[in-house]
């Protein structure tokens, strides 16, 4: 089946590539952009892992086909930390024990800077409300509203 | 997972787009916000030979109300919907229900027009249109028709869309004055479809009796249900507990849910039982009742 030319702005940076059809937005940020920080979890779109931002709103992009993500803009976890120095959110989750295993980190870190993008200032129930699409099986979510409460405060 | 080979289209205009599912027929699928049919194709429950994206299709995501009709777009997002000022107040139901769909990251996503038709019983919005009295557009090859939402659902993923239709266009009437309507959805987690739910839109009169109801099941059998007898047991009748017991029985006793890991058919039932209650309940306390 026929391939396709895309371009994606990844982390600001455009790349181009030759892609078939059929492949995923995370096989492409993993495998051919070689972006391995974004996770694939249960590969049926409830888990969140593979969140990234796609056009500054968080998809999951085991769902998504790359072809799907021409001509727009991705961000991933590796987008997150600017010259040597992390992103709010992630100090957030390293300061308040946000995580444990650490596996659904990644998507969890790029939909709570989403919610913060969309929302400065907001309330518990909002927090856990923005990251329910996003499953962590270790902390209990407590440490990662925590997490994204000092974010909050930190990027007003 | 990796879905089988096919090919990707993306029309630029709903001309092209109906042009490429006419030339392909069988072989081809509508892809949307591909929250329902991406994971189908990954799992292989399904394949297709062609995608005709219609994701990029301009005009296609708006809410507005005019003429007396609420219109949404068919690529209307669900988290757009969800943010919009217009749904809550005369349209609480789908207030009720936009936020129960799947999770607010699926909802970046999905879109009215594919919920709607995907033809997946356990979709919310197909009983929540239902019950508004909602009508569909369906945009072919030879132009526009309207298809009302409770003769849409043929089948267990199956519509009355035909092969080169895409359904472009929501319209709700604008409830009367003295209505109100819910959603009531049971679900065992953020993300899942319902155990059971229920769907009611009525009205009073200026007595305060019921004028006209509608309610619909979600996940009640292999099509959205549309439960006309119920209705029409509170047609004149002035709201109180025991109506609402009566109608919700017989509701219970027409729903006609599956056994899986989400409960026995008995459990399903008394569920819908419930919430039809319910959303009664909170349906004519909306209504001013």
């Amino acid at each position: 089946m026929a391939n396709h030319n895309i371009s994606v702005t990844i982390n600001g940076a455009a790349r181009a590539a030759e892609v078939e059809s059929r492949l995923l937005l995370v096989h492409f940020i993993r495998e051919t952009l070689r972006l391995t920080g974004t996770h694939i979890g249960c590969d049926t779109s409830h888990c969140g892992a593979c969140t990234v931002l796609l056009d500054g709103e968080p998809v999951k992009s085991c769902t998504v086909l790359a072809v799907q993500a021409d001509g727009r803009q991705v961000r991933t976890v590796e987008g997150l930390e600017q010259g040597g120095k992390l992103h709010p959110v992630q100090e957030g989750f390293t300061e308040k024990h946000g995580l444990q295993c650490g596996f659904c980190t990644p998507g969890m870190l790029m939909t709570s800077v989403a919610l913060l993008e969309r929302n400065k200032n907001p309330n518990e129930q909002q927090i856990r409300e923005a990251i329910s699409g996003n499953l962590c099986r270790c902390t209990g979510y407590v440490n990662i509203v925590k997490a994204v409460q000092y974010a909050a405060e930190k990027m007003r | 997972m990796i879905p089988a080979a096919f090919d990707y289209h993306r029309p630029a205009s709903l001309d092209e787009a109906t042009a490429l599912l006419a030339r392909f027929g069988d072989g081809a699928k509508v892809l949307s916000g591909g929250m329902s049919l991406l994971p189908l194709l990954k799992l292989r429950l399904g394949a297709v030979e062609h995608l005709v994206d219609i994701g990029r299709i301009a005009g296609l995501e708006y809410i507005k109300e005019e003429g007396g009709v609420l219109r949404i777009g068919g690529g209307t997002r669900q988290a757009t919907l969800d943010r919009s000022e217009l749904i809550g107040g005369k349209y609480a139901i789908l207030r009720d229900a936009v936020p129960l769909i799947a999770d607010p990251v699926v909802r970046n996503r999905a879109t009215v027009g594919g919920n709607l038709a995907n033809g997946d019983p356990a979709n919310d919005l197909p009983a929540v249109m239902i019950a508004l009295g909602a009508t569909f557009v369906a945009r072919g090859c030879k132009g526009e028709r309207s298809i009302a939402a409770n003769q849409f659902y043929k089948g267990l993923f199956s519509t009355a869309l035909a092969q080169d239709e895409i359904l472009t266009e929501v319209r709700v009437p604008v409830p009367a004055g003295r209505s109100g309507g819910a959603y009531f959805k049971l679900k065992r987690k953020v993300g899942d479809f319902a155990s059971a739910a229920a769907a009611v839109q009525l009205t009073l009169d200026a007595k305060g009796a019921i004028e006209n109801a509608a309610i619909a099941l979600t996940n009640a059998g292999p099509t959205p249900l549309e439960l006309t007898d119920a209705a029409r047991l509170l047609a004149g009748k002035a709201p109180d507990e025991k109506l609402f017991a009566d109608v919700a029985r017989l509701a219970a006793e027409k729903s006609s849910p599956s056994a899986d890991r989400r409960g026995s058919v008995e459990y399903k039932r008394d569920m819908a039982r419930v919430l039809v209650t319910r959303a009664l309940r909170k349906a004519v306390e909306r209504a001013g009742g």
